[in-house]
């Protein structure tokens, strides 16, 4: 009884350690670590940055930055939103896969694409700190 | 109102022959004079950005901005004195994209002035545009009007000459709007000893008209909405009574008044750009009193873009924007107040929901 008792104990003791370490484990980051994501993040921001000014995105040589300098007029915060010529509520990557097809007489990305992903990084990055307003026209 | 309605009947007896008149934007232009000999109307053209692909390919989307604006402007009645146009005929300066506009510009029924922009120059330093069009900085006087075009879109000698391995990588660099790697834009020593000359044989009272690429103005570095002498430029203008500078560039209506100079910007045949005021990350200095166009819709190819038709009757500009895909505007000099409005929309309750740029 005395041995079933200790074992039990030890379980308990056992498993709160782990619980109280995987709790360490998940809150604890480092400003190191916060400076590694940051820069993981810039780095697909620039190259998003690259590809907004890259003619190979379309097949006319028309790049996005020629009519939106600084990804302005794109309104990344407003999406997602009604778009009437789309015939429904889109997300922003859906409009720039319009632009992709359009202007740049190009094919659409898919929407999990890494250089879509990269345009959005960039686009929403040129207008961070502008408040969100889902829907707004 | 009757006047209008008069004129629009004028113009479609011009046109009677043309079969699309009824989508030809042309329906406010005004004719009736106190003094016909004394007035006339030009009309302006600019950033048509003709793009090479490869072999005879070019952006179609440009090229027929520019095709447009050549067939509307030759069915103006009356017909106007002269066209100019205002820069930014190529992309990338390249001979088949300035052939292939000036193909497209030698349509115009018109005699034809050009301005340079920096889509035309950083290439090869204007020497195959200055063979097309001639002189980058010249003056001409037409009827009691003294008009002056300047190359503003130089800039300092190092980034001209020194710092870039192949002009093809000059060009890039500048034809990039947002690009941090370009250089502001400048009219520069020479033209304005040359400038102060010309103007010196001017008498006080002759109205001047200054036609420039880029804005005698600051508006915002970042895109070279910018002039970097600007203000030297602007205090030779100061002495005349009636100055009025035009420029192309922005893409977009503008208007201003500094003194007794007033600003008028011209759209592009090619594509609209933002105001400045819609880059969240940056402080610019948009005319308080610029009532903008309207927010382009995408999904109409030519919207947002357009050419002008300009009326100097007193002496001072009397703007019409003739807007594809979109309602026309008219920006003209109010004696009363001193300065450029719009005939339509300047007050501040009288303006619409896409006008509100964001």
């Amino acid at each position: 009884m005395a041995k079933k008792h200790i074992w039990a104990a030890c379980a308990v003791v056992g498993a709160a350690l782990l619980l109280v370490g995987y709790g360490l484990q998940a809150d604890e980051f480092t400003d190191k670590d916060v400076e590694r994501w940051q820069g993981e993040f810039m780095s697909v921001v620039t190259e998003g940055r690259a590809l907004w000014g890259s003619p190979s995105l379309g097949t006319n040589g028309v790049a996005c930055g020629q009519c939106h300098p600084n990804a302005a007029n794109t309104h990344p915060e407003t999406y997602p939103k009604f778009q009437q010529q789309l015939g429904g509520v889109v997300a922003f990557r859906d409009m720039i896969n319009w632009c992709l097809m359009n202007p740049l007489e190009g094919k659409k990305l898919a929407l999990d694409d890494r250089q879509m992903i990269a345009l959005e990084a960039y686009a929403t990055y040129e207008r961070r700190g502008v408040a969100l307003e889902p829907g707004k026209h | 109102m009757t006047k209008t309605n008069l004129n629009r009947r004028d113009f479609l007896k011009g046109a009677a022959s043309v079969a699309a008149v009824s989508a030809i934007p042309l329906s406010t232009v005004e004719l009736a004079f106190a003094d016909p000999a004394k007035n006339f109307t030009f009309a302006y053209i600019s950033d048509s950005h003709i793009q090479h692909i490869k072999g005879s390919r070019f952006v179609n989307n440009w090229d027929r901005g520019l095709i447009r604006s050549v067939a509307e402007t030759n069915l103006l009645q009356p017909e106007p004195d002269f066209v100019m146009f205002g820069g930014d005929l190529a992309q990338l300066g390249t001979k088949p994209e300035l052939d292939h506009g000036a193909e497209m510009l030698a349509k115009l029924n018109y005699k034809t002035h050009a301005v340079m922009g920096e889509h035309d120059y950083y290439l090869d330093l204007g020497e195959y545009w200055s063979e097309l069009f001639g002189p980058q900085w010249y003056s001409f006087d037409h009827k009691g009007v003294h008009f002056v075009v300047l190359n503003s879109i130089l800039t300092f000698d190092e980034w001209t000459y020194d710092r870039w391995p192949t002009a093809e990588q000059r060009m890039l660099e500048m034809a990039a709007l947002d690009n941090p790697n370009g250089s502001p834009f400048m009219v520069g020593e020479t033209q304005r000893a040359w400038l102060a000359k010309d103007l010196s044989g001017v008498a006080k009272g002759t109205p001047v008209v200054v036609f420039s690429h880029s804005p005698i103005q600051k508006i915002y570095k970042g895109w070279n909405f910018w002039t970097d002498d600007a203000e030297e430029v602007q205090a030779l203008l100061i002495p005349f009574d009636d100055v009025t500078v035009i420029y192309g560039h922005v893409h977009q209506i503008q208007y201003n008044q500094i003194g007794n100079i007033s600003f008028h910007a011209v759209m592009a045949t090619a594509w609209p750009w933002p105001y400045p005021r819609a880059y969240a990350q940056a402080e610019s200095h948009m005319p308080k009193i610029t009532v903008p166009m309207n927010r382009a819709d995408p999904f109409f190819e030519r919207d947002a873009t357009g050419w002008q038709f300009i009326n100097l009757k007193t002496g001072r500009v009397d703007m019409k924007y003739n807007l594809y895909n979109n309602s026309d505007r008219t920006v003209a000099y109010n004696p009363e107040t001193g300065r450029p409005e719009d005939s339509k929309y300047q007050a501040e309750d009288d303006r619409i929901p896409p006008q509100t740029q964001y």
